[in-house]
Order: C-alpha cells, then structure tokens, then sequence
C-alpha cells in the first residue's frame, strides 16, 4: 500500500521535470566543461583536457583590466543605489503623501524601459554632457538601473517592520535619528544588505545598456565577452565564463545567508 | 499608527530628493533629449543636423523593412511567450507538490541562472547548438535528422535560447499566483466529483489564469527588449528591433533614425504592458477581488 | 440513511502515530463529532474518510463496501471545509451546481436543485455573485449548499464553523443541526470545540493521541466518562489524589492525608493510590455539620448564570459551582461545608483504550 498522498508527482511529472532541469543547466554545464579543452577554438566534446584557457586569461590584460572595472563598477553603482533608494522606501512605506505612487513609479520605470532604449538615451546624454569614456557617468546610470532592485527589497523589509521598537525608543528619550541609527537600521540591514547584493549582481551582469555607452577605457566584463563572442569566437570566453559562473554562485550563497534566496528571487515574505 | 511628529509633509519629500534627482538628471532628461533626437535629420557627411523633421517616424510607420522588422519582433516574442507558457505552468506544478527540502533546491537551480551574465548563457547555448554541437550530435545519432539542423543564425536558435532565458520569469509569476490559492480548492472539486484532470481544468487552471497573464506579459517584453541573445544567435541573419537599433546607431551612425526605431520601440511595450494589464484587471477583477 | 465503519484505522507519519488503530461505527443518520484537541488525529481521520490521505492500516466502510482505496471523487461524500473552499472564480450558483454538473445532470434539473439548496440554506437570490462579493457567514452557506445539493451518502464537517464569530456560530449550530435532522444524512464533524459537539451530535468520540478516549452521547460523555481524559477536555473538573484505605463487601473509604470520604465500592484494592473525579456542579455548599468535608473560600466568582467558589477543603482545593439565583451562597472568606451525591465522585482510567 503506497503512502503517497493524492496530489504528489507521478512519473511522467518527474521526467519532464528532469528534462526541464537539464535544459536549465546545459548551457552552463557545457561552458564549464568547453573551458578545460585544449584546443584551439571552442570545442564540444573535445579530447584533450587543460588549464590552457585559464592561463590565457592572465595574457588577456584587456580581460583582466574589464574584470576589474566591472567590480568596482558594481560596487559603487549598488552603493550609490543604496544610497538613494533606502530614504526613498523609507519615504513610500511610512508616509502618505501627495504623489506617493508616482514617484514608486518613477523609481520603478527602469524595469520597464527596455536597456536598449536606455542605452541610447545615455549615449546620447554623454555624448552631448561631454562625459563619454568618464567612469563616474557610469557608475551614475548603473545605479540608475539597479535601483529598483534596492527598493523592492528595502520596502518589502521596511513594511515589515512594526513600528513599536521604534516608539518604544523614542517614549524612553531616543531622538528620531537615534531611533532610526540604532533601532530602525539594524532590523532593516538584512534588507538593504540582500538589495546591495542583488544590485551588485545586475550591474556587473548588465551587458545590453553598457555596450552603448563602454569605451575602450571603460568596457565590463560582459561587454568584453560579447565583443569576443559575437565577433571572433576565442575560447578564452568560456574559461571567463566559468570564472564568473563560479563566482556567481558563491554571492549567491552570500545572497541566500543574508536575506534568503527565496525572499530575493520571488518575493516571498 | 500615525507619527504625528513625522507627518510635515516635507519629510518624505526630502527622503525622496536623492533618488528624485538622479532619476530627473539622468532618466527623464536622457530620455527627453531621445525624444527630441528622433526629431532630428542625420546627413552622412555632416552628421547630426538639430532640424526638426518627422521624417525618421515616416521610414519607420511606412517601409516594408520596419514593419516587417517589428512583426517579427512581436512573433517572435509570442512564440517564447507561448513557449513558455506550456512549460512553465507544469513545472511550477510540479515544484508545488515537491518536498521542502527537494522544492528549495530546484528553485535555486532554476531560478539561479537569472544571476548569471545573459552572455555567458548565450555563450553556453552557441557552443551547444553549433552545427557541430552536442544537440546536433545528439540528433543525428538518434536518428531523428538525416544532417546537422541550422540552429545558429535563425530564428529557431533565438527562440530556444530566449525561452531558456526568459523561463524563470514565468515561473515566478505562477508560482505567486499558485501561493494564493487555497489548496483545499481543488480537494473540494474531488470531492465533488471531479477527477484530477477535470479539477485541474476547471478550478486550478482558471485560478492561475492572473498569474500565467502577468507572467506572460514580462515574458512578452523582455522577450521584445533583447539585445545579446538575438544578436549573438541570431547574428546577421535575424534581425530584430533591438538589434537594427544598435546597427543604426553604432554602425550607420544615423542616431536621429535609431532613436526613432527605440522610441517606438519603448511606446509599442508600454502600450502592450498597459494594455494587458487593463485586460486583466477588467475581466479578473470582480472574481479575485 | 448510510452506514459507515472505520476498522483498524491507522496513519503514521515516519515515527509519529497519528492515528492509531481506530474502530468506530456510525449509525445511517447519525450526527456524530470527533472532538478534541489539536495534534489529536481527528483531522487526519476525516482525510482518511474523504480519501486524501491513504490509511497505514485498516479501512473504511460505507454501507458495509470497502471503499478505503476508492478515489475522492467517486466516494459520494459531501465534505464543508474549514476554509470553506469555494471556487473563487465561478459565481454563486455554479459553485452549488458544481457536483451536480459532474454527475451530469441535465440543466433544468441542475438549475431546480441548485435552487433547492439555495434556499435551504436561505440564500436565494445570489446565485450571479462570486464569494469575494459575500460575508463569512454567507460564504460558510454557500459551502453547506453546495453538498447538500448532491444528496450525498455521508457529510463530513471539518471545523466549518471555527471561522464564524461566536454569535453566528451559535445560530448555525442549531440551524445545521435542524437541517441535518431533517434530511437524515450520517453526519461525522471535526471539531475542538466542545460546545458545539456537544450541542449538535447524537454521538461524541473524544479523541487523543490517534485514539478514541471515550465514546457515547454528550450526556454519557460528559456526565460519567470511563477516561481521565475526558473528565479533564471536558468542562471543568476537580481532581482528587489519594488512596483507598478500607475496604469491605459494599463500600469503601478513601483517605487524603487525614481526612477520609466514603465512596463507593469499586474495584480498587485497598491501600491502591487513585484519583477521583467530580465536576463543580456536582458538589454543593452546605452547612459545615451537614458535609462530608469543609474548607475556606479562598476564590469567588460571578460569571453571570453561576457562582464559581475556589475553596481550600481537607481534602485539597476544590472548585465549587452553583447556580445563580439571586444572591450568593458564602462570602470568600468564610469556613463552609461541601456536600455530594455519592456517585458523583468517580474513578477514571489513565489509558486510553479504543470504544
């Protein structure tokens, strides 16, 4: 006698599940094991194994140089974003006022915008402020674009929040900035933490914005790897590739200790 | 609770000022100055001319490219829509019913690759579906095709991979929706008669529909948005809005048409989002009020 | 007028005994709760019952057919939910037409029957409106009409009343009740709430740990329980530790420290430590020379239609109670006697058996 309820997964369910998670995988799967063949151009399957491509990185400066900007392009975008977005959902979620869902929606339109027409619009907007090749214009429509991210998870830990611990401070002689360092920002942290992290992530991935607006001084990662994807077709991307596969995979951890994945990705509360 | 203290009205303003002004300075101002650059005439010799001219929007509403070029835009996106429609909603079933334990692990593995670079996915999908790729091989020596199937630079390869891209979203969307329901629904339509199709039919299905509509609307336009993995898989060969917008503006150099080509790119999406959102609001909205 | 059996039933979850070797016998018609507390196993019964959950063990029997393994959807049984789980996107009256559209009936005759049971449950004249668009109360309403439209063998309730506030829960206890009557179908609710099993069965089976504790009509239930258990999840109790110190052919004495009652014969050998039960309103206050023990009002309290009095007696603290008739017998304070008839005062037994 089975012990399975009436709604649990049949057979047929679990292999199209397993299928469907194959699928998922494969291209990341494949990347990574493309990454230690030792031939010439990109090779799937191939016989011989190396560290080849991942020595190759260390003579690719370009790469190297595109890794690091892309880090400290995602730092200070998603800091910056933090920044702007944390008073911003403090705004949205503790006072009604006048314009209150504009002004959510102004702060959410870059979701909606396709990154190509933003592409445009601030390689134009460079163009004629005179700050094409400038890092710092960079880091500006980059936090731009991931400020949404911030904001989503700062509110959904704001509106969480009861204001009792708060009021309980002020009643027993905090101010209202005390009470915002010492009661308010360390029970929100995590939010605004997995915002930072979260930001971190989409602005170093950002590849369609930037390629409008990168320079040879100031190209990422990603854009770096689309040049040589869709123009030449070196395997020293897939060695890249797998660095950034792995790396990803660790802030995801990082992501899921903070905050939760589960909260990040789907908004659960 | 109101704070009475906190209630000035400026308050929440000055909170806001941060973010207000560099949304101002470099959204809504970028943005405008596109507006006006669509307006603009562009001489090949001489480069952008600050005329104004409709020009630009003409070509774009009225040559066969142009139209052609957004029609299979958007049938391209329907078909990853549609796609992932079909697969996305067994699947999200099929993670309700898991385990915790097993359920939190597909999550990750599923919805993970969302933070991985969409050109490192693209890149994985080039090497697999190469006319020497491992998809290819697979199919020859199965039998299935008698030579290698031309994935790269075509519009099949473009839907495959955006569909692996865009999957996940679609997935979320249900899986919120699914959260809502309540799950002694569908026990009560058993109980009532109903077999487990017949339940799934008539009051599950019906129950996701907001949820599969929302998603199918992010699907829909990201899919129309995309610019690596068209341009990358689809290369030369399929061109689509996105990818004419980079011709124009980094190749041909004629900004005033590019921004033309993006604008109504931007109207075409907000117009398809605020539609299908009224749409679903007016036919949902007494029964999930 | 159907039957049902359970035989053996059993659930384990991994280690946990869920429910554990159960017997019962329902009566066609019969009106009979499962009571107890929550993690008692009667949720976990009813699933059995309605077939979402398989058995470990044993079976269920309806008109004397083992349908232990029969899908939900073929068992016939009509189940009100707690939630009440109506299909929030069909209105009013496909919701009630609902089993009958999947016994195929023919439209007039839908329509009559959905309108039938609409108006048993007197909501007629919502048939168009979807339940977001009802109270509570109404949508509790909805769900009852919906199963009585099929005309089903047995009705299962599982706590379909514990999201009502307290006043219209009273009433539909007497009106579910009424029309249960009236139709004749075997009824088993779930419930924890011991006011309305007790108001609405013909027969309780008080439930704990996966077992039946005790089982009977509310009076035999409550009155004169066989378990400790159900003196103690049943109304009030005091619980008296002591031994039985003398004992001969008719009677016997029970000894708590040094003060001795009489109670009668029982089993119990001498010298055996037991505990003895009686509810407060069995004991009376009385003049001291008149009692069988006395004690001093340490606690009074008025709750309206009785008096409580805490007293602290020779025999341990007891809770007295008395109806209210005007004023109240004895101030706190006072030095009073405590009277009983003899078999108010009863042993229970610590196990649980099954019946």
């Amino acid at each position: 006698m089975s012990n399975k309820r009436i709604d649990q997964n049949g057979p047929f369910a679990l292999a199209f599940h397993v299928l469907l998670t194959a699928f998922i995988l494969a291209p990341l799967v494949v990347v990574v094991v493309a990454s230690f063949s030792d031939k010439d151009f990109i090779s799937m399957p191939f016989d011989g194994a190396s560290l080849r491509w991942y020595r190759e990185i260390l003579d690719a400066p370009e790469l190297i140089s595109a890794f690091w900007l892309s880090i400290r392009l995602a730092f200070a975008s998603a800091t910056l974003a933090a920044v702007v977005a944390v008073p911003a959902a403090l705004a949205i979620a503790r006072h009604r006022f006048v314009g209150r869902d504009a002004v959510m929606a102004f702060l959410m339109s870059p979701m909606m915008i396709p990154h190509v027409v933003l592409g445009v619009a601030f390689l134009r907007f460079f163009s004629i402020m005179g700050w094409t090749g400038s890092f710092f214009a960079m880091v500006l429509v980059h936090a731009l674009i991931v400020v949404p991210f911030s904001l989503r998870l700062t509110l959904a830990a704001v509106i969480g929040l009861e204001r009792d611990a708060e009021n309980a401070a002020r009643s027993l002689g905090a101010s209202r900035f005390v009470a915002f360092r010492r009661i308010l920002l360390p029970l929100i942290m995590p939010g605004v933490a997995g915002g930072w992290v979260l930001c971190f992530i989409q602005s170093f991935d950002e590849v369609t914005m930037t390629i409008f607006v990168a320079t040879p001084g100031t190209t990422t990662l990603p854009v770096a790897l689309y040049h040589r994807i869709a123009f030449l077709s070196d395997p020293v991307t897939t060695s890249v590739s797998t660095v950034m596969i792995v790396g990803t995979v660790v802030f995801m951890f990082a992501l899921d200790r903070i905050v939760g994945l589960d909260k990040v990705l789907i908004g659960k509360k | 609770m109101a704070d009475a203290a906190l209630r000035q009205s400026s308050a929440p303003w000055l909170l806001s000022l941060p973010s207000l002004l560099l949304f101002v300075g470099l959204l809504a101002v970028p943005m405008a100055l596109t507006a006006v650059l669509s307006f603009h005439v562009f001489e090949g010799m001489r480069g952008i001319q600050p005329t104004f001219t409709i020009a630009n929007y003409v070509q774009v509403l009225t040559d066969g490219y142009y139209y052609e070029l957004f029609l299979r835009t958007g049938l391209m996106s329907l078909g990853v829509t549609a796609i992932c429609v079909l697969i996305g909603v067994p699947e999200t079933l099929i993670l309700a019913k898991m385990r915790p334990a097993l359920q939190g692990t597909f999550f990750v593995v599923i919805l993970g690759p969302l933070l991985i670079s969409v050109v490192v996915r693209t890149l994985g999908w080039q090497i697999l579906l190469g006319r020497q790729g491992p998809v290819n091989s697979a199919l020859l020596s199965l039998g299935l095709v008698e030579e290698p199937v031309r994935f790269l630079y075509s519009m099949t390869g473009v839907v495959i991979v955006l569909t692996h891209v865009l999957l996940p979203f679609m997935i979320v969307a249900i899986w919120s929706a699914l959260q809502k329901l309540d799950g002694q629904v569908a026990h009560a339509a058993r109980s009532l008669g109903a077999g487990p199709i017949t339940t799934f039919r008539r009051v599950v299905l019906p129950q996701l529909m907001p949820g599969i509509l929302s998603g199918a609307i992010i699907v829909f336009t990201l899919a129309a948005s995309a610019f690596a993995t068209p341009a990358i898989i689809g290369g030369r060969r399929v061109k689509v809005v996105t990818t004419a917008i980079y011709d124009e503006f980094l190749t041909s150099l004629n900004w005033p048409l590019g921004a033309a080509i993006a604008i109504m790119l931007l109207i075409a999406i907000v117009a398809v989002v605020l539609g299908s959102n009224r749409l679903v609001e007016l036919r949902f909205k007494q029964v999930f009020a | 007028m159907s039957t049902m059996s359970l035989r053996g039933l059993s659930k384990s979850f991994g280690n946990v005994q869920a429910v554990n070797n159960l017997d019962l016998n329902v009566e066609g018609g019969e009106f009979l709760s499962l009571l107890g507390p929550s993690g008692c196993g009667k949720t976990t019964t009813l699933q059995m019952v309605a077939g979402f959950l398989p058995p470990t063990a044993g079976k269920v029997l309806v008109e004397g057919e083992d349908i232990t393994y029969v899908v939900p959807e073929k068992r016939d049984m009509g189940i009100v939910f707690q939630s009440y789980a109506l299909f929030p996107h069909m209105t009013i009256a496909q919701n009630v037409g609902f089993g009958l559209e999947m016994r195929k009936m023919k439209r007039p005759q839908l329509q009559e029957r959905v309108g039938e049971a609409l108006s048993m449950v007197r909501l007629s004249g919502l048939e168009d409106r979807y339940p977001s668009q009802l109270s509570g109360g109404q949508r509790q309403r909805v769900a009852i009409a919906r199963v009585l439209a099929i005309r089903p063998r047995v009705l299962l309730l599982d706590e379909p009343m514990s999201n009502l506030d307290a006043k219209l829960r009273g009433d539909m206890h007497v009106e579910l009740r009424a029309l249960q009557r009236r139709l004749g179908i075997t009824t088993i609710l779930v419930t924890h709430d011991q006011v309305e099993a007790m108001t609405m069965s013909d027969r309780i089976a008080v439930m704990t740990g996966g077992k039946i504790a005790e089982l009977g009509t509310p009076q035999q239930v409550y009155d004169k329980p066989v378990s400790e258990f159900a003196y103690r999840f049943l109304g009030q109790t005091n619980e008296i530790n002591g031994e039985i110190s003398v004992r001969d052919a008719g009677s016997a004495t029970f000894r708590v420290g040094s003060a001795s009652i009489p109670v009668e014969a029982s089993e119990a050998p001498q010298g055996s430590a037991i505990k003895l039960f009686v509810r407060p309103e069995r004991l009376r206050i009385c003049p001291v020379d008149n009692s069988k023990v006395k004690g001093k009002i340490t606690t009074r309290l008025f709750l309206g239609g009785v008096w409580f009095y805490d007293i602290d007696s020779d025999i341990g603290r007891l809770r007295v109670s008395a109806p209210n008739l005007g004023a109240a017998q004895a101030d706190e304070g006072e030095t009073v006697g405590i009277d009983w008839n003899p078999g108010d005062m009863q042993i229970a037994t610590p196990e649980v058996a099954n019946g």
